[in-house]
This record gives C-alpha cells, sequence and structure tokens, in this order.
C-alpha cells in the first residue's frame, strides 16, 4: 500500500472501514467530530457496507452500540470527553454484558473550565469499567491499534469491548504520512463480520439477556470478566505479532527506550511519549541516563513487563496527563504497584502535566527530568507546569515559564537540546 | 375493529411462574402481545416491573432487559445491524416499558427512535409511576394521587402540579408524526391485541400506550384491576384510539352518558384522602371532562 497522510481521526475511520464494520453508532464531539463525518462519507460513497445510525446522544451512541452487537454485527464507535463521561452507565453495561464492541475516544478533557483540548482525564475516569484501554503515540498507531482491536476483542476467550485513546488535536487533527493495509491483507488477517462466536440475540435459539443475578454467583461473574481482561493481554500480543508479520509493525503491550542503563526512566501514556523520547534522546546527547517506557496496555496492565523494564532504574518518574482528586495521576498507583515486588525499588515520582491540553515540549520533559534528579521522594506529586506555590513554576508572576518552541525550532525528529 | 376470541391463539410465549405480584396487568399485557407477535421477536425490555419478574426464562423469546432510558436506542442499533447483515425481514422488534422509562428518563431515546424511523414496535404500560422502586411519582402521574414522593401531609394532599401539565404521551409521540400510534387499556385485551397486530404491519416506528392500574402502587385490591382500568374508560380518564398516518379514530364506543369520575377514584387506595372532598373530586370531574372534550374534538 502506498503511504497516505492522515490525521488521527481518518486514520480510525479507515481503519474501521478495512476491518468491515456493520454498524456505526455515534454522536459528534469535539475534537472526535471528524471520525463520524468520515464514516458517513464513507456510507455514502458506498465504499463501507455498514448502517450508520445517527442517534440522539452519546448515551443512545453506545446503546444502539450494545444492539448491534447483541445480534451479531461488528460494531464501532468513536467519542470522547463529555461524551464518555454521558455514556459511563453503558460502558459497563457493555462490558458486562461481554460484547466486542470498539470505540475511538480523541481524548479530551472535561468540563468545567470549559476546554476541548487534550488530557487523559476521559478514559481514565473510566479505567475500571471492564474496558480494554489502548493508547496510541502517533497515528500509525491509531491506524494500527483499531484495526488490530476488533481482531483482539471478539477473540472467543476476551469478548470485551475495546478503547483506543489518542490524543485529541494532537494525534485527530495532526496528519501524519501512515502505511495502512490493503484489503485483502485485512481479509487474510480478519474473520469476516457478523460470524462471531458470542450469544446474541436470536429468536431460533431465545436466551435472555441483562439479567438480575444475585450475590451467591455475583462474585463468580466479576471473576470471570477479570480474568478475561486480564488473559487479553497475552491475546493482544499475539494478534499484533500476526499483524507485525504482515506490515513489519509490531506492536507490544510496553516500548522501552534506552532502559539497560538508565537511571532515571520515564513511564507513561499517549503521543507525550513521543515528545519525552524525543527529549531524551537530547539529554542523552548531553551525557544524561534516561530512558522511557511506553505503556500501550493500560487495561490490561502490563505488570510483568513493566517491572522488568524498570528494574534497574534509581528514579522512576510517571508523568500523568490527568490527575485523580486528592491522591495522585491515575497511572502512577498501577506503576508503584509493579515497583513493589523489587528487591530494590527506586524513588518513584508523579508529575501532572499537560492537563487542558498545556503543550508538552522537550523542554517540560527535561523540567521533569531535572526536577525528578532534585526530588528527595518525600514528596511525589509534582506540578511541573502549573503555578503553584510549592511546584517547579512558583507562583510568581514575574518569573517566566519555560520558553515556548519557537516555530521549525523545536525538533522532535531527535535533535531538540 | 378488534379481534375476535377465536382469532386469539393459544399459544403461550411466556412460561407459567414469575416473580410479579397477583394481578399485574403489565405481564398481562407483555402476554397478550407476544401472542399476536409470536415467536420471531426479540423483546427489548427497559428497566421496571417488567424486566425484573420476567427474569429466569419467563419469556420463550429473546428477551433482553437493558438499562432504564436505553431500550429505542438498543432497539435502533439491533434494527439497523440487522438491516446490515440482510436480516431485518426476519423478525419483529419489540420494546416494553414502564411510563417512568417512557415519560421521563427514557423520552429523548424514544424520540430520536422515532424521528430516525427506526423500525420497532414501543408499548408503554403506564401505571402511573415508578412501581419498580415502590411507586414514586412520574411524569404520567395523576393530579392528587397520593405515592411515596407525593404523600397526603398537612401542607400537600397528593400530587399537586398543575392537571394541565401532566405529560400527555400520546400527544408528544403524535407531535413526531409517527405512522402508527394507538391508546390501550388492559382491560380491553381484543381492542389491545388488534393494535399491536396493526403496530407489527407498520414498517417503520409504532407506539402503543397501554393503561395498566397496579393493584399494588394503587392499593386496589388485586380482583379489581382489569375492573378499575375499564372504569377508567367508562369514566373517560382513559380514551381509546389510534392515530393511524395522521388520521385518529376512537378504538371504543363512547356511551352518551359517562360514569362519574368518582367510580373509577373510589376502589383506589391512592384518592382514598380525596373521597370525602366534594370540592376535590368536583375539581377532578372537570380536568376530566376538558381531557375527555379535547381527546374526543381531535378526531379526524
Amino acid at each position: 500500500m502506498k503511504t497516505e497522510f492522515w490525521n488521527g481521526n481518518m486514520a480510525a475511520a479507515r481503519a474501521a472501514q478495512r476491518a468491515r464494520v456493520q454498524s456505526i453508532a455515534a454522536y459528534p464531539i469535539t475534537p472526535q467530530t471528524h471520525t463520524v463525518e468520515y464514516l458517513a462519507k464513507f456510507v455514502a460513497d458506498g465504499e463501507l457496507h455498514a448502517r450508520l445510525t445517527k442517534v440522539e446522544s452519546e448515551h443512545s451512541a453506545l446503546s444502539a452500540c450494545v444492539g448491534a452487537s447483541s445480534v451479531g454485527a461488528r460494531t464501532f464507535t468513536a467519542s470522547c470527553s463529555q461524551g464518555i463521561a454521558l455514556m459511563s452507565e453503558v460502558l459497563f453495561f457493555a462490558a458486562g454484558l461481554r460484547l466486542p464492541i470498539v470505540m475511538a475516544v480523541s481524548n479530551r478533557t472535561l468540563s468545567v473550565p470549559v476546554n476541548i483540548w487534550s488530557d487523559h482525564q476521559d478514559t481514565l475516569v473510566n479505567r475500571d469499567t471492564g474496558w480494554i484501554q489502548l493508547y496510541a503515540a502517533s497515528v500509525q498507531e491509531v491506524y494500527d491499534l483499531v484495526f488490530t482491536a476488533f481482531k483482539i476483542a471478539e477473540n472467543a476467550d476476551v469478548l470485551l469491548p475495546v478503547i483506543v485513546a489518542y490524543d485529541g488535536f494532537i494525534l485527530s487533527h495532526a496528519s501524519e504520512p501512515i502505511v495502512p493495509i490493503s484489503q485483502e491483507e485485512a481479509d487474510a488477517f480478519m474473520p469476516p463480520p457478523g460470524q462471531g462466536t458470542w450469544p446474541i440475540l436470536d429468536p431460533d435459539n431465545p436466551q435472555q439477556f441483562g439479567e438480575v443475578l444475585f450475590p451467591e454467583w455475583y462474585p463468580d461473574f466479576e471473576y470471570k470478566k477479570h480474568q478475561a481482561l486480564v488473559g487479553s493481554l497475552g491475546i493482544a500480543a499475539q494478534v499484533w505479532r500476526e499483524f507485525g508479520a504482515i506490515t513489519g509493525r509490531t506492536l507490544t503491550p510496553i516500548d522501552t527506550w534506552f532502559c539497560e542503563d538508565a537511571e532515571l526512566l520515564f513511564v507513561g501514556i499517549g503521543s507525550m511519549m513521543q515528545t519525552t523520547r524525543a527529549a531524551v534522546l537530547g539529554l542523552r546527547a548531553r551525557g544524561a541516563k534516561v530512558g522511557l517506557v511506553n505503556i500501550r496496555s493500560f487495561r490490561p496492565f502490563p505488570e510483568q513487563e513493566l517491572r522488568q523494564a524498570l528494574a534497574g532504574a534509581e528514579r522512576v518518574v510517571v508523568l500523568d496527563r490527568d490527575i485523580g482528586y486528592g491522591t495522585t495521576g491515575m497511572v502512577y498507583p498501577d506503576v508503584l504497584r509493579a515497583l513493589y515486588a523489587l528487591p530494590q525499588r527506586p524513588i518513584a515520582l508523579n508529575m501532572i502535566i499537560g492537563t487542558g491540553g498545556k503543550e508538552i515540549t522537550p523542554q517540560t520533559i527535561e523540567r521533569c527530568f531535572e526536577l525528578g534528579l532534585e526530588a528527595s521522594g518525600e514528596r511525589t506529586v509534582l506540578w511541573p507546569d502549573a503555578r503553584g506555590p510549592e511546584e517547579g513554576i512558583p507562583y510568581d508572576e514575574s518569573i517566566q515559564l519555560p520558553p515556548a518552541p519557537q516555530p521549525g525550532g523545536c525538533a522532535l525528529n531527535g535533535g531538540a537540546g | 375493529m378488534v379481534m375476535k376470541p377465536k382469532q386469539v391463539t393459544c399459544t403461550e410465549h411466556l412460561n407459567p411462574g414469575n416473580l410479579a405480584c397477583a394481578a399485574c396487568t403489565e405481564v398481562l399485557g407483555f402476554r397478550h402481545a407476544l401472542k399476536v407477535l409470536g415467536p420471531n421477536t426479540i423483546a427489548i425490555n427497559g428497566t421496571g416491573c417488567l424486566a425484573v419478574v420476567m427474569q429466569m426464562g419467563v419469556p420463550k423469546v429473546p428477551h433482553f432487559h437493558v438499562l432504564f432510558e436505553n431500550a429505542p436506542a438498543v432497539i435502533s442499533g439491533i434494527d439497523d445491524a440487522l438491516k446490515a447483515m440482510g436480516k431485518r425481514d426476519e423478525v419483529n422488534l419489540l420494546v416494553v416499558a414502564g411510563d417512568g422509562g417512557t415519560a421521563d428518563i427514557g423520552l429523548s431515546a424514544l424520540s430520536g427512535a422515532i424521528e430516525r424511523n427506526q423500525d420497532f414496535i414501543y408499548i408503554c404500560f403506564d401505571n402511573e409511576s415508578y412501581m419498580n422502586t415502590g411507586g414514586q411519582r412520574s411524569g404520567t402521574t395523576p393530579f392528587g394521587a397520593r405515592t411515596s414522593t407525593t404523600p397526603v401531609g398537612r401542607a400537600v394532599q397528593g400530587e399537586d402540579r398543575l392537571p394541565e401539565l401532566r405529560k400527555d404521551l400520546m400527544a408528544i409521540i403524535a407531535a413526531h408524526n409517527i405512522p402508527y400510534a394507538a391508546s390501550t387499556s388492559i382491560a380491553y385485551p381484543l381492542d389491545f391485541m388488534e393494535r399491536v397486530r396493526k403496530a407489527s404491519t407498520v414498517r417503520g416506528p409504532s407506539y402503543i400506550h397501554c393503561h395498566s392500574p397496579c393493584p399494588t402502587g394503587w392499593s386496589i385490591e388485586s380482583s379489581r384491576t382489569v375492573e378499575v382500568a375499564r372504569l377508567a374508560v367508562e369514566t373517560g380518564a382513559v380514551v381509546l384510539y389510534e392515530i393511524e398516518n395522521g388520521e385518529r379514530r376512537l378504538t371504543q364506543k363512547i356511551k352518551k352518558k359517562r360514569k362519574p369520575i368518582r367510580e373509577y377514584l373510589a376502589p383506589q387506595g391512592r384518592f382514598r384522602h380525596l373521597l370525602d372532598d366534594p370540592e376535590a373530586i368536583e375539581h377532578l370531574q372537570q380536568v376530566v371532562d376538558r381531557g375527555f372534550a379535547a381527546t374526543l374534538a381531535s378526531m379526524s
């Protein structure tokens, strides 16, 4: 296939098309809107033989997906932010019903203050709904993750819905060169749609869905759902290896960069880890022993893989583009859990950056690096890009923020200094 | 036109035994609807009493208890998915829900599904309050009725919002220019079944409103639920009619002399506090008279 120049929303829509989705229900919300518009155009042009249910809310969007999936259709939706907050009830419902719905999420923060820009608050607050959550760090990853998500979700040992999250605007609206797979390759890789093995509403084989389960049996049900989610990590890895054999791009639950000799390791999710990689290359050029781990599969959480990757570090800095109010960022506690079993535990810090779309530049990451080296570890949650009395940027208007990168001067290709 | 008794099948699509209160009219209505629609039906059940009492395999058709407010959205997804897969013609898609799920929490989902011309039959069993949670008022609770959230106290006695503001679901649905809608009552099963049959022939949305007294919530003797439902029609509190492609037609003969509203109210514990208050009864009579006249005047 020739290289295309697509934004993240187009990549998500094209990936769903390649997977031959049969049913789509979605409601527009910035910055996800293009995804729905693209899919509507594909259907209108006859390029995609699916029904697009143009619902009146996000709650109904996911509800319609539940209906479509419960009669066996391959089903796709997209949303973010307030939209996911509105459909939250249905997130639990879809996972409990074990329906393999795939949802693309162009991450955006939640009101109020009103803000349409990216952070991970919207998906992370829904981490415990029973969905698989995968985070893309590039447009190519958006495409690859959305496409492969259908095969992971519909695996008979998984049967769970999947969120593929990618940063709003940063990935949803920025175009990057990407290589799609051909329909022939896609059809050889993906089982035909509508042939799934999950229980469906069928008058020839009447079954009852969504019924009451009394306390005596409830834990057994929860255990099975949890085990399926845990077990999906290995199945995802297998699906991604098969995909890699076709495309040469093998995705993994985590990515590791310069972990072997690193004294300080960054850990995080999403596109900011690409920026972190650029900053790390710059810091390395100046002799700093620093590396990073990008978490692609946040649910299920790759605890073993992460522990192995972080084992040699003296300091671990978990970057959270979100905040669990009153405690820490939401990625941090899981990383701590991975570290806890290590014989020698590193100092583990949590840095809250880039909330509400505040730009994360290589300079932001360098600031995090400096703070990470200085910090005693007594205070664990730091806000390097917020103005506050105790943080990296004192609450003093006369003190300037780190300078914004000049146009053309911010080298995300690895040359940042 | 109504069905004739001999046209009603003896085949049952509900297994015997369920958890409903004795004399539950909602179960009766669901049973009658399935007799008409037959085994090639998928039933989507919004949360409510019916969803709870149907558990453990009572329906013989596929039965899906969804959330409180999303049954019309779920059935939209089913309708479109079956169309996409070329399987739509084979099956009746039915939603059953209560008045809380229809008039209040699920109204926007129902409005959206009708506006999109989804192909489904929606039956609302209206028992005029939230019975599954123990009888709280809903958007269809009538003026004066005692519920657990409109108690009879010293300052306020029962539901006190203006009677004109009670949600008229038939009017709301009719405003969507729906191809078919019918006001029915559990006391007229042959009429109800005929309306369901008609609804099943519509390509697109259809709506059946079924007045369904609740013996538990309304404090009626369980032997008298159907009788109370009939009294609602005979007093004019409920009018049976259908709207077919905009044509409005009464489906039950109106007797020249309607029974006084007191006869409908008296067997119901929820109105007991009003029975000794002639002024209140007269007020309710006027409310019913106005509503009855308006409905009759709206017929084509």
